[in-house]
Formats: C-alpha cells, sequence, structure tokens
C-alpha cells in the first residue's frame, strides 16, 4: 500500500539519533509544562519556536520537537489534575471530576497509569486517524480556488470561538486585532507601505513569533504578578503515589470507555471550532450519559478518568488535521505550530504532501515515536514529574520570562523586537481581564496576508466582480457552514458552556 | 461598564484604523482590488464587533487593586529597561537583575530571589549560549 510505504519512509527520516533525542527532550518538556498550571501546550510551544529557529534546526526536526511538546504538554496536564484538582491545562479540566476523587481514596497512582494509557489510547489512534484522513482532505483542497480558500479563512475565524465560545462579539474583535496588526507593514501586492507611520522597523511587518510569545506567555507572567501567585499549589498537599502500574482488570473495564473517547476526541479535533477541550467534554458527558449506572462517575470512577484523557488526546491528534492539509488550524496550539510552519517557510495545506513528503511522513513517524516515548516517560517516572510541580511560580515565571527574551532576542538581536513584545504581553494581559480570547488574534496575524491575497487574487480573476465570493458550490458550503458556526454558540452556547463552567477555572484561559 | 468603555475604545480604534488606511498611497501599479479595501473590511467587522460589546456587554471584570495594577506596571517598566540596557551591559548582568526583581515580586525573599536571579541567568547562558551555542548579548566583559 501507498501508504504505508510513505510512513515506513516517514519512520527512515525520523530514526536518526538527533530526531531522536529531540523527540525525546520535547516530551519530557512538554510534559513538564502541561502539568504545571499556568503553563499549557499553546504557551509551551510558544516559547519553544524561537528557540527552534534559532538554534537552525531544519523543518522536520524542528517540528518534530514542537508537536512532541504539543503531544506531551496533553499527556502532563492531567497530573496536576489528578493531584491537585487545579488542571494543568485546560483540556484536563475534565479528568479532575473523577481524577482527584480517585487520588483522595488512595487511589492516585492508578488514576495517573489508567490516565497514562488513556492518553496513550487517544493519540496512537488519533495518529491512525489524521494518516487516514488527511490525504482525503488534501484532494479536497487541491479543488479550492483563492475564493474558496477566503471562505476557508473566514470559516475559520467564525468557528474558532468554538461551541463553548463566551461572547462571539469578542471572538470577531480579536480576530480583526489579529488581522489589523497582519496589514502593517509593505504590500507585497502593490509595494506600498501600510500602517507605519514612517517607522522603519515596521515595513517587514510583525514578526508573528513576537506578538504570539508576547500574547501568550508574558501576559502568564503578569497574571501571576497580579494575583501575586507565587508559591506552588503543590505545597501542603500530601502526595502519595503508591503502585505505579494499573490492576489489568482496570484496564479491561475502562478499555470502551477508551475507545469511545478516542472516536468523539478525535472527531471533535478535526471539526473546526471544537478543539481539545471539547473533546473531553463530549468523552466525559457521553461515557457518564452511557455506563454510570451506579452513580459512581464524580465520585473516582476510573472511566470518568479514561475518557476524558482519551478524548483530549485525540482531539490532539485531530486537529493536526486541518492544519497539515488546509493549512488552517482549528485550536490554539495548532495556530502555534502553523506558526513554525511558516518562519520555516513551509506553506502547509494540499501542496505540503506533494512538494514535502518528508516533513509530512517524518513528522507522523515522529508523532508515533513521541507516543510510545511518552507512555514509557508518564508511568514508571511519573514521580519525577509529580515532584516538578513542587517548583513554585514565584521561581518558574521569572525563567519563563527570560527564556521568552532569549528566543525573541535570538531571532533578530534588536531590542525593539524586545519592546514590541512586552507591549504585546500588556495588551495580552488587558484581552485576557476582558474575557478576549486570544488564540484569533494569533490566527489573524498568521492568516490575513494568505486571506487579503487569496480575496484580491479571486476578484482580479472575475475583473472586479465581488460576487465571484460566492459563486463555487465549494465557497457557498463554506459560507454556510461558516455562519452556522459563528451563530451556534449565540443560539445555545450558554447551556452548553455553563456545564463545561461548573469547574472551570475564572481567569480567561488559553484555550488548548 | 468595563464592557462599553472597552466597546468603545474598540470603536475608535476601528475609526483609527479607516483613516489610517485612507493614508494609504496607492502606486499607480495596482490590481483591481487595491491595499486598501481589504483593511476597510477589517475597520468594518472591527467597528460592528465593538458596537456589540457596547449593547451587550458582559458581566464586570475582576479589576485588581490599584497595588496590584501598579505592580504590574513596575514590572513592565523593568522589562523596557531590560531590553534596552540589555546590549549595554551584557546578558548575565540584565539577566539575574530582571529575573530576581520577577522573583521578588512573585514572593520569593530578597535574598532568595537574589539567587534565583543569579540561577535563571547563569543557568540560561548554560543551556542556551555554551551548550546549544545560542548568540545572546554581549556586554563590556563579554557576556
Amino acid at each position: 500500500m501507498d501508504m504505508l510505504a510513505q510512513l515506513g519512509h516517514g519512520f527512515e527520516v525520523a530514526l536518526t539519533w538527533q530526531n531522536l533525542g529531540l523527540a525525546l527532550i520535547g516530551c519530557f518538556l512538554g510534559t513538564i509544562m502541561g502539568a504545571l498550571p499556568g503553563l499549557g501546550p499553546s504557551n509551551g510551544v510558544a516559547i519553544l519556536i524561537p528557540l527552534a529557529f534559532t538554534l537552525g534546526l531544519g523543518a522536520t526536526p524542528s517540528l518534530i520537537l514542537l508537536t512532541s511538546v504539543y503531544y506531551g504538554a496533553m499527556y502532563g496536564g492531567r497530573i496536576s489534575s489528578i493531584l491537585l484538582n487545579i488542571p494543568g491545562d485546560e483540556p484536563a479540566m475534565m479528568t479532575c471530576l473523577d481524577g482527584y476523587p480517585m487520588a483522595r481514596k488512595g487511589m492516585a497512582g492508578e488514576a495517573l497509569s489508567i490516565s497514562g494509557i488513556a492518553s496513550f489510547v487517544g493519540a496512537f489512534l488519533a495518529t491512525w486517524g489524521l494518516i487516514l484522513l488527511a490525504p482525503q482532505l488534501v484532494k479536497i483542497a487541491l479543488l479550492f480556488k483563492p475564493a474558496d480558500y477566503f471562505a476557508l479563512y473566514a470559516l475559520a475565524f467564525m468557528t474558532l470561538g468554538g461551541v463553548s465560545s463566551a461572547n462571539q462579539a469578542k471572538s470577531a474583535f480579536a480576530a480583526c486585532i489579529g488581522l489589523a496588526l497582519a496589514m502593517v507593514g509593505v504590500d507585497t501586492a502593490t509595494g506600498v507601505p501600510r500602517f507605519t507611520f514612517g517607522e522603519v522597523h515596521l515595513y517587514d511587518g510583525i514578526d508573528f513569533l513576537v506578538a504570539i510569545v508576547g500574547l501568550f506567555a508574558l501576559s502568564e507572567v503578569f497574571v501571576f504578578l497580579e494575583h501575586r501567585h507565587g508559591s506552588a499549589d503543590a505545597e501542603g498537599h500530601k502526595m502519595e503515589i503508591g503502585r505505579i502500574t494499573p490492576p489489568v482488570k482496570m484496564v479491561k473495564e475502562t478499555a470502551p470507555s477508551m475507545l469511545r473517547g478516542s472516536v468523539l476526541g478525535f472527531l471533535a479535533g478535526v471539526l473546526p471550532g471544537a478543539g481539545a477541550s471539547l473533546g473531553s467534554f463530549l468523552a466525559y458527558s457521553t461515557e457518564k450519559k452511557l455506563v454510570d449506572r451506579e452513580g459512581t462517575f464524580g465520585k473516582g470512577d476510573p472511566r470518568g478518568v479514561a475518557a476524558p484523557e482519551a478524548g483530549n488526546n485525540a482531539a490532539a491528534g485531530g486537529a493536526l488535521v486541518p492544519m497539515l492539509a488546509l493549512g488552517v488550524p482549528g485550536s490554539g496550539t495548532t495556530a502555534v505550530l502553523l506558526a513554525v510552519l511558516l518562519s520555516l517557510n513551509i506553506t502547509p495545506g494540499p501542496l505540503l504532501f506533494a512538494q514535502n513528503p518528508d516533513v509530512v511522513w517524518g513528522l507522523i513517524a515522529a508523532l508515533f515515536i513521541a507516543n510510545f516515548m511518552l507512555l514509557a516517560l508518564n508511568i514508571p517516572m511519573v514521580g519525577l514529574f509529580t515532584r516538578i510541580l513542587l517548583v513554585p511560580p514565584r521561581i518558574l515565571m521569572p525563567i519563563v520570562a527570560m527564556v521568552s527574551f532569549v528566543g525573541i532576542y535570538g531571532i533578530s538581536g534588536s531590542p525593539f523586537d524586545l519592546t514590541v513584545m512586552i507591549l504585546f504581553g500588556i495588551v495580552g494581559w488587558v484581552l485576557r481581564k476582558f474575557d478576549v480570547p486570544l488564540v484569533p488574534v494569533i490566527l489573524g496575524v498568521l492568516l490575513g496576508n494568505p486571506m487579503e491575497s487569496n480575496l484580491r487574487r479571486a476578484v482580479q480573476i472575475s475583473n472586479g466582480d465581488w460576487s465571484v465570493l460566492v459563486q463555487s458550490w465549494l465557497s457557498i458550503i463554506l459560507w454556510i457552514i461558516a455562519i452556522v458556526g459563528f451563530l451556534m454558540p449565540i443560539i445555545f452556547g450558554r447551556v452548553l458552556r455553563a456545564r463545561m463552567r461548573e469547574r472551570g477555572d475564572d481567569e480567561g484561559a488559553l484555550t488548548d | 461598564m468595563s464592557d462599553r468603555i472597552f466597546g468603545a475604545v474598540g470603536l475608535l480604534l476601528a475609526a483609527f484604523y479607516a483613516y489610517a488606511a485612507t493614508l494609504i498611497q496607492e502606486s499607480f501599479l495596482t490590481d483591481t482590488v487595491g491595499p486598501k479595501a481589504f483593511p476597510f473590511i477589517i475597520a468594518g467587522v472591527l467597528a460592528l464587533a465593538s458596537i456589540a460589546i457596547i449593547l451587550r456587554p458582559d458581566a464586570e471584570p475582576q479589576w485588581p487593586a490599584l497595588p496590584r495594577l501598579v505592580e504590574i506596571l513596575a514590572a513592565v517598566v523593568v522589562m523596557l529597561i531590560y531590553a534596552q540596557t540589555l546590549k549595554i551591559v551584557g546578558f548575565v548582568i540584565a539577566t539575574t537583575v530582571a529575573s530576581a526583581y520577577l522573583s521578588w515580586r512573585l514572593g520569593s525573599k530578597p535574598l532568595a530571589a537574589v539567587l534565583a536571579g543569579i540561577g535563571t541567568a547563569v543557568g540560561i547562558y548554560i543551556v542556551f549560549h555554551l551548550a546549544l551555542g545560542l548568540s545572546l548579548a554581549r556586554g563590556p566583559f563579554g557576556f
């Protein structure tokens, strides 16, 4: 089979000592970042991009490093959910519901290991899903014309807030801010400067890495300063792990939950605007409806740990499908991964599979390898990560800030960029105060220029007839999905949100 | 109320953006759409979103008390100074000072904060410069 041959080739690319080492480092760092409350997959990856970039890593190694971080963070989020009842990142929220009660019953070790296995199952199945689905999506994407691409970008923005979005006006606001920033600099089509106000530094535009690191990483530092939240959440908690392998009986019992959770999570990941948080939520609530006959869910049922963990890890894999095949990310972290590709001069989308098969299949092979590494790291060595939870933010957050500075300084060596990054940090903090999501801002900065150029190309081809934007059946379908996706949260998002937020955090968190 | 002010600021921003878009000098070589159209669309959507926020504001966010705001502002100032002096005093000294400050403000005791600052700066220097070969700002002492 053609696909398996390509996958085999991918393994040849991925199985070098350098790539294996990077995958291991990525998995390790990712698990730590996921486990620490306050550092999630999106800011974890964001801090590391400039570093991967300035270290001069090639495209495939950089991607391997950063996607390992991404997968690792998805694994790591469960650790603090279970031990401290504080989700390490947003998708791990649902894991608190049964994980923490299990830990209080003295079954922390079982909860950690069963959720580790569930994470593995979810991510493993989702990677197969990626292999099967992405090439099919590419075939469709090859039919896209500029007008369809414009509709697709609009769809990405309109559905990004997701079904659980709090306020669609604020998502739209955020997207516009991002798009507006993307316009700064010399217009590529005509060569005229736009919105530069005579500042030479702005002629080549605002570097999206500067924006991402500022918005995601520095704003987090400001949030911690605001609450003066400097001591470790873990202090004062007794962390008895106990056995670190699950009883076989428990694995058997939870296996169907893991499988169902994986399927639901994967679908939630692929669909625009859903993402990992919704994936784990769907997995948990479906499981509760299906098998919770004795009312044990919420009181420490292992199935209630397995399902959402399988769900959020599967969603992480699923979210890579539209990012790789269409170049349109559906979640925060994949938006950050898109930034990686763009800064490496690789254009994701249908042509990626044809022009850079090494990158795609090497990446997919690396995902498999990383997944096995993560299983190995997360079950026997989980004790190590629980100790890292003891590092207090008053030590950690300055490190985060300084590593951010180092990364951005490494790219350009210019204090101007650092200043811009600090400004983005403040803007990020203010926007989070107002509950304005940050991911659309990033997506706007990333997709603004391709979106505009597709619009201009489409109208140019039709000799200035703007109705070309809604003429092909593809673009009509995309617009309909976009409009439905935008209106849905306004109509019945409130109910869903209330249920998801029952035990959510209040500080406008970053989504997956 | 905060949301309404936020929306009003958004409207002003949209107006300013549209005004700045009119200032774009079109060159004689231009396509049918031109460099101004898309910015105008963005300004329009931004204005609509701002109006929606003004009309249906969310619940009031929890604003920190004044001392906390000053705290953030002070951190921003320290970071800006860091960005400006990085090239002058060198990476290790600037980073020690900045991270010690942040660690102190996050609740470390002064001595612990200084140690954390030195640890952070030297640690990053060893990992990123000596081990990974990243170029960091050189000061008068070469580090």
